[in-house]
């Protein structure tokens, strides 16, 4: 912990805010890939404190945020099977489909698990041989590895009562779409730093390339962030369009290799729907029919249903940066984290979430009641 | 012989209950009033007005690092009762059993009521078991109600804090929350998180025996953390919170295992801590007299209360930024990448 407490000293901080200053020579839109980035950004108070001609957007880094409708549907739809127990990530439990949430198929009687690693799930199917357990695989590069081994475990232990309902997504191919969409302006990336990790700094190069952009992979604490925008800047200013790690104590240029192979073991790339930017070609993983055993689309026989997005959330708008919270008709009034129409507003890394908990610093703040705690969940009294 | 484990006839009024009254309850929580086992305790008068307070227990697991739900349920009704300034005098003990609970545990949760009870002076005289079905409820339940006087003089509460005031905690943030919730997410930690569970009423008689005037405010954080409680105070006073992060004392174990579960330290239940709002002149003192006690050692000033944006709570963060700190919303989940 003293480790991280070097990254958030003020003695420290001071001078790389004094540089980010001096680096912005020219305005520039950064977009922060990562939900785990808009967070650390927000709780920073770095948006605060920009210098003028930087702006920051948010991209769709979230995945619980770009899981969608559709895929939450088939999911709740599966909570209320006989025989079938559900294990999923905390964030995952609030999220409206179209017409419920898991929270609400649990009160209906739903057996529903929250884990912290796909590994609980898999000990849970162990535990409990004449349940089929359906883990949640939502999540982008750096959940899938985990995911990938939690499966072959499952292969090698013949627990074919745990399954997968797999919708992983792959970064570089949703960014490739999105940047190719003329309305979205963006002179920078701050790459995330955790996926880079998996994928190495590398995979950035093409987009560099293609797009004529700036990108940075950032780490997440405040002298990372600043590292990572003052470089950004700096590319900015000097008309580059390259790659750089500012990360490198995390991350490699070529990335985790053993993980890269043990995900091209299990998964293979696959169209995919994400939530407000439509069906991205490959931009997403499906379980290989050798692993079909713990493939919960296969096994329970899945299709997807066709939902529509819930009215006047703008989500798909927000994830692309092209719009801000404050901007949604929504926000604040009717979409709150107490009452959330968007999954951008669930996650705890969701923009809007990010932007109702931290962002509204100009504006003044109703107290908004403190919901009772899910007793299931969390008894601390 | 008594049962191994509690028996649906254990909550019936009958033998059976008699049997667990005598041989468990009086046993370990004897005192005068609690012996008589009359329907209702009758207690003698005192001087002063009455603070009157009641909290239900259900944590999970029941038995944790540093503490157990006996424990807590004592702990938490004192806190209750002083955080008005008031001297606790006597609980009462609900308790609602699941059918099949190890008698083993009922008699380790009752001895640590017992022991609680007498560390802190103050006796349960009243009580009341149920037992319910298997299924039907989770091991057990507690509910505590607590009864206390506030000496003349002594007026506590949010609405008194005034623009101008200090902001202190008596102690280290987040203990309790994240130990139980790392406990309930299976993961083991390296270093040593405890529940800080413990009563405050003798560390308030410490504070308000000098400063009964200049302390305008007591709160402990559990439930929904500091940052929920600052924007209950905020919104009672009309007054603006404004929080330093690096003042904020939290140990180097609870933020680790905050780093890796993705939670806020300032959204983590208490059990033993409490916040205060206090005159600005005053502000030196009570925190010395705070940390005259083994409960406020590690006290600290976090903060102050100003005219500002009423309700708001503001934290300023060690770059040089700021943002606001908004009340919980549902239950603090880990993030996922």
């Amino acid at each position: 912990m003293k480790h991280l407490d070097e990254y958030r000293d003020r003695d420290l901080t001071g001078p790389l805010v004094a540089e980010l200053r001096r680096s912005v020579t020219r305005p520039l839109r950064v977009m922060e890939v990562c939900g785990t980035h808009t967070m650390a950004i927000f709780r920073n108070g770095l948006r605060t404190i920009l210098p003028e001609g930087m702006e920051l957007v948010s991209g769709p880094g979230c995945p619980v945020c770009v899981t969608s409708s559709a895929h939450m549907d088939a999911f709740i739809a599966i909570a209320d099977r006989p025989g079938v127990r559900l294990a999923i990530f905390g964030d995952l439990f609030r999220v409206p489909g179209s017409s419920s949430s898991l929270a609400e198929a649990g009160s209906r009687g739903a057996r529903i698990d929250i884990v912290y690693s796909p590994m609980d799930a898999l000990e849970l199917a162990a535990a409990n041989p004449n349940e089929q357990v359906v883990f949640f695989g939502v999540g982008f590069e750096t959940t899938t590895p985990g995911i990938a081994a939690t499966i072959l475990a499952a292969h090698h232990r013949h627990l074919d009562n745990f399954l997968v309902f797999a919708t992983q997504k792959t970064m570089p191919a949703a960014m490739t779409a999105l940047l190719s969409d003329p309305q979205l302006k963006i002179d920078a990336l701050l790459c995330p730093g955790h996926v880079s990790s998996i994928i190495g700094a590398a995979a950035w190069q093409p987009l560099a390339d293609r797009f004529g952009l700036a990108c940075v992979v950032g780490g997440f604490e405040t002298a990372d962030l600043l590292k990572g925008l003052t470089l950004l800047a700096r590319q900015v200013g000097s008309g580059q369009a390259k790659v750089e790690n500012a990360y490198p104590r995390a991350v490699s240029w070529q990335g985790n290799l053993r993980a890269a192979r043990m995900v091209e073991e299990i998964f293979v790339p696959a169209d995919m729907a994400w939530r407000g930017l439509g069906t991205i070609p490959l931009s997403g993983l499906a379980i290989r029919p050798r692993y079909a055993a713990h493939d919960a689309m296969v096994q329970l026989n899945i299709t997807l249903p066709e939902t529509a997005e819930p009215k006047g959330c703008r989500c798909g708008d927000i994830l692309k940066g092209i719009s801000n919270p404050q901007h949604c008709p929504l926000f604040a009034g009717r979409c709150t984290p107490a009452t959330p129409i968007g999954p951008c507003m669930v996650s705890s890394e969701g923009t809007c979430a990010a932007y109702f908990r931290y962002g509204r610093e100009l504006n003044p703040v109703a107290a908004a009641p403190a919901e009772p705690q899910a007793g299931a969940a969390r008894r601390e009294q | 012989m008594r049962a191994a484990t509690i028996q649906l006839e254990h909550g019936s009024g009958g033998l059976a209950s008699q049997q667990l009254i005598a041989e468990l309850f009086l046993r370990h929580l004897d005192n005068p009033l609690l012996r008589d086992l009359e329907d209702s305790a009758v207690l003698a008068n005192q001087p002063g007005r009455l603070a009157f307070t009641t909290d239900s227990y259900v944590v999970e697991p029941i038995f944790f690092p540093g503490g157990d739900i006996g424990k807590l349920a004592v702990h938490g009704t004192i806190n209750d009762l002083a955080m008005r300034g008031a001297h606790p005098h006597c609980l009462s003990l609900g308790l609602i059993l699941e059918e099949g609970f190890p008698m083993v545990d009922l008699e380790r949760v009752v001895v640590s009521i017992a022991l609680a009870c007498r560390e802190a002076a103050v006796p349960v005289v009243t009580g009341d078991t149920k037992v319910v079905p298997r299924g039907k409820a989770d091991k057990i339940f507690i509910n505590t109600s607590g009864i206390g006087f506030i000496p003349e003089g002594i007026d506590i509460s949010s609405k008194n804090a005034k623009d101008g005031d200090v902001l202190l905690v008596s102690g280290s943030i987040g203990d309790h929350g994240i130990t139980i919730m790392t406990r309930q997410a299976g993961i083991a930690l390296q270093g040593n998180l405890q529940s800080d569970t413990m009563p405050l009423h003798r560390l308030v008689a410490t504070l308000l025996a000098e400063l009964p005037q200049a302390v305008h405010l007591l709160r402990d954080p559990t439930r929904g953390g500091v940052a929920t409680t600052l924007n209950e105070v905020a919104a009672a006073s009309g007054l603006e919170v404004h929080l330093r992060e690096e003042d904020l004392p939290i140990r180097p174990e609870v933020r680790a295992a905050c780093e890796l579960l993705g939670l806020d330290p300032l959204y983590l239940a208490n059990e033993g801590k409490c916040l205060l709002a206090v005159a600005g002149d005053a502000a030196e003192r009570a925190l010395a007299l705070l940390r005259s006690r083994p409960e406020g050692r590690e006290a600290r000033i976090i903060g102050r209360l100003v005219a500002g944006t009423p309700g708001r709570v503001v934290i300023n963060t060690p770059v040089g930024g700021a943002r606001i700190v908004l009340p919980l919303h549902g239950i603090p989940l880990p993030r996922i990448c």
